[in-house]
């Protein structure tokens, strides 16, 4: 994993982002170590995905400033976009292209050159392997998931902004996603994981965070947190509007 | 990322996505033969009113075709957020532009051709003699019509009236490309040779030039947030 700059991990500060004027996200600090898996959790619209586009390059802060590996959010998006690969509601896959020729494809344009049998490796993995040269438009939706999943095996990136992963994917691949982070942890990597669902959030994370109407209400490591207390934790917080 | 590794490979992408897909072809060759038969009735059946109309018409069938293009091409990347991913591309996203440019001219040119043909054939007109001089024009008129196209195709892909604003912003941003290229393709079809009235000629390489160059260096701001 090759690191540049000051400081390894990510850092934030009074992170905000307003759309014509309304701010969907407000005054984020935000620290995440590398090996760190953070969870965030959040009604509809807290800005979980704004956040998580933020530190992807893809939506500039309004306010604030951020490093990731020491790299600055605004000036330094080159570098983090090298070192961060991003799983969103889009699976951004071209329809009339195979699995193959779509990691193929995303792998050349960021510079990335996969090891000989690499992109037919992460497609066997995800279970795909049979179908690497049928058109991504012949899949089923929870086949084109496995492909982004394979996309996002393919590239070590630093860091991995996951939003809402689950959608889509069954038991078998979810265990695959689940041994996937595993490794990433182990190999010192980081991830922001945002979703709705507890159980395997919580099975996954080093940390939880709450984001409610924009604001980080809560962030902590995952220590001992049973469900049934994050649950409770979870509503106390946000039926309160985040307050 | 190399400018030109980037553009090479977004070029090979279209290609291929425009080869497999029959949609897109299919509906520009049926475009382009309505477009013309179409003109046949307007024009009548008389030679030297088709002699005449017939530069600005071809170019107006270009326009049109052209523009369904350079929309589609930006359809393909906005179909499952494709175009948020060419925009985590780290580097220089100019070879984004310079790859959909060079794609985009790739098809225009072949569906100008089949429209060409297809004009000589409803027309009765022997442009073969023409071609050898003709197909520069095109590819000239082209790329000035692509380059700009381009860029306004990026700007409004996430506009929800882009349908409607398209044409209307890039209709008159590339009269000075179709004034040239219309003039020279008048004189190639009357069999003169494209140096009889060169300040066309250098008119429509200027605005080529121009439109180059201002696409690639302003695309990847259009591309950011």
């Amino acid at each position: 994993m090759v690191h540049s700059g000051t400081s390894v991990g990510v850092s934030v500060r009074g992170l905000g982002k307003a759309f014509r004027g309304t701010w969907a996200l407000r005054g984020v600090d935000l620290d995440l170590a590398p090996g760190e898996t953070l969870v965030l959790f959040g009604p509809n619209g807290s800005g979980k995905t704004t956040l998580l586009k933020i530190l992807a390059t893809l939506v500039r802060p309004t306010r604030g400033s951020g490093t990731v590996n020491g790299a600055d959010l605004v000036r330094g998006r080159d570098q983090i976009r090298h070192r961060v690969e991003i799983l969103s509601h889009g699976s951004a896959l071209y329809e009339e292209l195979s699995p193959r020729e779509n990691l193929s494809f995303a792998a050349a344009v960021r510079g990335d050159r996969p090891a000989e049998g690499a992109v037919a490796a992460a497609l066997e993995r995800v279970g795909l392997g049979e179908v690497a040269d049928e058109r991504v438009r012949t899949l089923s939706s929870g086949m084109k998931r496995r492909i982004t999943l394979a996309r996002l095996l393919l590239r070590r990136a630093d860091l991995w902004l996951l939003d809402e992963p689950y959608t889509n994917l069954d038991r078998e691949a979810t265990k695959v996603l689940e041994a996937a982070l595993q490794e990433h942890q182990e190999r010192g990597g980081m991830a922001v994981i945002a979703t709705h669902n507890f159980l395997d959030g919580l099975k996954l994370a080093t940390r939880l965070a709450i984001l409610a109407r924009g604001r980080l209400i809560l962030d902590e490591p995952r220590g001992t947190m049973t469900l049934p207390a994050f649950q409770e934790l979870y509503a106390l917080r946000t039926e309160g509007g985040g307050r | 990322m190399n400018v030109l590794v980037l553009a090479t490979e977004i070029l090979r992408k279209d290609l291929r996505i425009e080869a497999r897909s029959r949609e897109g072809v299919n509906t520009l060759l049926f475009f382009s033969a309505l477009l013309v038969f179409l003109f046949r009735f307007a024009l009548g059946p008389t030679e030297a009113q088709v002699r005449q109309g017939a530069p600005g018409l071809l170019w107006f069938a270009f326009i049109l075709t052209g523009l369904w293009g350079m929309a589609r091409a930006f359809q393909i990347e906005r179909e499952n957020d494709c175009l948020e991913a060419l925009r985590l591309v780290p580097g220089d996203l100019g070879g984004v532009y310079l790859g959909k440019v060079v794609g985009g001219c790739c098809v225009m040119v072949a569906t100008e051709i089949a429209i060409v043909v297809m004009f000589g054939l409803f027309f009765h007109l022997d442009l073969w003699p023409a071609g050898g001089r003709l197909v520069p024009v095109l590819i000239l008129g082209t790329v000035g019509f692509v380059a700009i196209g381009t860029l306004f195709a990026a700007i409004t892909a996430h506009l929800k009236a882009r349908e409607v604003l398209l044409p209307l912003l890039l209709l008159p941003l590339v009269i000075p490309v179709l004034l040239p290229a219309s003039r020279l393709t008048e004189l190639v079809l009357a069999g003169e040779s494209l140096g009889a009235e060169p300040h066309w000629l250098r008119l429509l390489l200027v605005f080529d030039l121009v439109f180059l160059v201002l696409g690639y260096l302003t695309f990847p701001f259009v591309m950011e947030d």
